[in-house]
């Protein structure tokens, strides 16, 4: 097999496991006594350890952020497009991060994983984590590679939340932040659809109260149909109309309920793959984390109390198209920034492909977050 | 920016009023060469306002902070009286309403410095007077391209600000870069004022 990917420039690269024993305090109260977390890095960091960027995934991601592996070169990282020589982030000059959160299922510590106290897997038992939990866990793995300061941590949509987070939570341990496709908590809306998604997971027969483990299956419908809903709010009306329309699978009505249209074929699909490899456990927790971050909760819902330790320079992103975290819910981002006197650029990108469009190329889009991280290596010298 | 290729002799006049370390908003603000150059020259805590891609790209560059929006409809997220000054350069001609942009200015800032091309100036109304609309380096478009769609003469400004509760504070008024008090309305080529609330 040919061991190279001629799509990425990131290169072949690695996952390494860092083990923690120093306990967890989680939100939900419990103490998470030691955990592994998966991470990548792309570049090198330099002598005074100033040029370190953290990027935070979303729902369905990982650590695999750049690159591809050398025996599996069809396996290029999620967000390869944004991340590696020459591209926006650009780890000639940058020491970049991914790490696989806590509760994930690609390897670090979650529902998966081997519960130490009884030897048995986790599963239904692992704790329901959060954002701040993950971004503790995250300043940890900071500690771990010598990283005092992040030059920038980034993410796009709950990646976005965590950098969010991270201005409040360790101020004086990042820079700049780059939320894209961010909101500040979620809708009732979202809440709504998060909620649908987890209902198909837990009504599945095979779903056994979250210990599918112990019977040797997995609630693979609830999975299929948990994705389908949410992959709906990732695209925009237009994107589904201009890549799918109504176009039949076949030239024919069938009245049957089969694939009649591409767009249902096309949700099959992805829900098929996605329920391949993703863990239910895990799905819940992430759309659990989702629904409970709001960070002005604990100042009475004002966001700009609630960012007032921020010290970091922003740079808020949006999409016109985006309904699920619609340029709205960023306004109310940069709105408390402004509020608070901080350094911020708010960009909103007129795409067409909804909340999906942080993860392609748009040229603006582009162009801008290479421009910021340019400002940003200016700062540091690199 | 609605008057590409006029020399920017008005940002030293804008410099002048602005008091060391003031918060300023800049509306249409371009590039942000203005806010950059406040930032040097005053030390300027600068934010713009700018609706166009390319512009927020290079005050990204410029290190400048800008907020993408809409001058007409996305100053709600200025909270009232947040800033010293705010300044529109060279814009009140292109906007929708400038009622309305004049009345946010003020709930935003304490006062409110504009700049405009002054539509009363002897060579704009001899092209008039020829019987064609004016067209030099402040106003370089044809009429049938131009985004000027408001513009007005030094008087004109004064008595809207007379008839809309805004008190103007100083004047100035300048051709090439240099001062013009003999005729202003006639002679000078730039008008920028600041102003508060009355």
């Amino acid at each position: 097999m040919d061991a190279t990917n001629h799509t990425s420039t990131a290169g072949p690269v690695s996952p390494r496991t860092a083990h923690f024993d120093q306990p967890l305090q989680l939100a939900n109260g419990t103490l998470l006594p030691a955990y592994d977390l998966v991470y990548e890095t792309y570049g090198s960091l330099n002598a005074e350890k100033t040029n370190a960027v953290l990027v935070c995934h979303a729902l369905n991601a990982s650590h695999h952020v750049a690159g591809f592996y050398a025996d599996d070169p069809q396996n290029v990282g999620w967000w390869d497009n944004m991340i590696g020589p020459g591209k926006p982030l650009d780890t000639r000059r940058f020491f970049v991060v991914g790490v696989n959160n806590l509760g994930g299922c690609f390897g670090s510590t979650g529902p998966q994983s081997i519960n130490p106290a009884t030897g048995e897997i986790w599963g239904a038992s692992f704790p329901v984590v959060t954002v701040e939990d993950w971004v503790s866990s995250q300043a940890r793995l900071a500690d771990h590679l010598g990283i005092r300061s992040f030059a920038a941590v980034m993410g796009g949509s709950l990646g976005a939340m965590q950098a969010l987070s991270w201005t409040i939570q360790y101020p004086g341990r990042i820079a700049h932040a780059v939320v894209i496709a961010c909101a500040p908590n979620l809708s009732a809306q979202n809440i709504a659809f998060n909620e649908v998604a987890r209902q198909a997971i837990i009504s599945d027969p095979d779903f056994y109260d979250g210990d599918y483990n112990r019977h040797d299956t997995r609630p693979t419908r609830g999975l299929r149909v948990a994705r389908m809903i949410g992959h709906i709010t990732y695209l925009s009306d237009d994107e589904m109309a201009s890549k799918f329309g109504r176009q039949l699978r076949r030239d024919k009505l069938n009245y049957n309920f089969g694939v009649e249209f591409e767009i249902e074929s096309y949700l099959r699909h992805q829900a098929n793959k996605f329920s391949d490899y993703f863990d239910a456990n895990t799905y819940l927790r992430i759309t659990r984390a989702l629904d409970y971050f709001d960070p002005a909760a604990p100042c009475g819902g004002n966001l700009s109390l609630a960012l007032e330790p921020a010290s970091a320079g922003f740079l808020v992103v949006s999409f016109t198209t985006d309904w699920r975290f619609s340029p709205e819910r960023s306004h109310e981002i940069v709105k408390a920034l402004l509020d608070n006197r901080r350094n911020v650029t708010y960009a909103e990108i007129d795409a067409p492909h909804g909340h999906d469009a942080f993860l392609l190329e748009d040229p603006r889009y582009h162009r801008l977050v290479a421009a910021y991280f340019d400002r940003i290596a200016q700062e540091i010298g690199v | 920016m609605s008057t590409k290729g006029i020399k920017r002799a008005d940002f030293a006049a804008i410099a002048h009023w602005i008091t060391p370390d003031a918060r300023v908003l800049d509306l249409g603000c371009g590039d942000g060469a203005l806010l950059q150059y406040l930032k040097k020259q005053r030390a300027a805590i600068g934010y713009g306002v700018e609706i166009d891609d390319e512009g927020i790209l290079e005050c990204v560059k410029n290190g400048v902070n800008v907020i993408q929006g809409d001058l007409e409809g996305g100053l709600s997220g200025f909270a009232d009286g947040s800033f010293d000054f705010v300044i529109l350069s060279l814009t009140l001609q292109a906007v929708r309403s400038s009622e309305h942009v004049v009345r946010e200015m003020l709930r935003i800032g304490r006062e409110g410095i504009v700049t405009f091309p002054n539509f009363g100036y002897w060579r704009n109304r001899l092209q008039v007077m020829r019987g064609r609309m004016p067209m030099s380096s402040n106003l370089p478009y044809h009429w049938y391209d131009t985004p000027n769609i408001h513009l007005c003469t030094i008087r004109d400004f004064e008595e809207f600000c007379a008839s809309n509760g805004v008190r103007i504070l100083e004047r100035v008024v300048m051709r090439h870069g240099r001062t013009i008090s003999f005729l202003p309305n006639l002679l000078g080529s730039l008008a920028v004022f600041r102003f508060q609330r009355d």
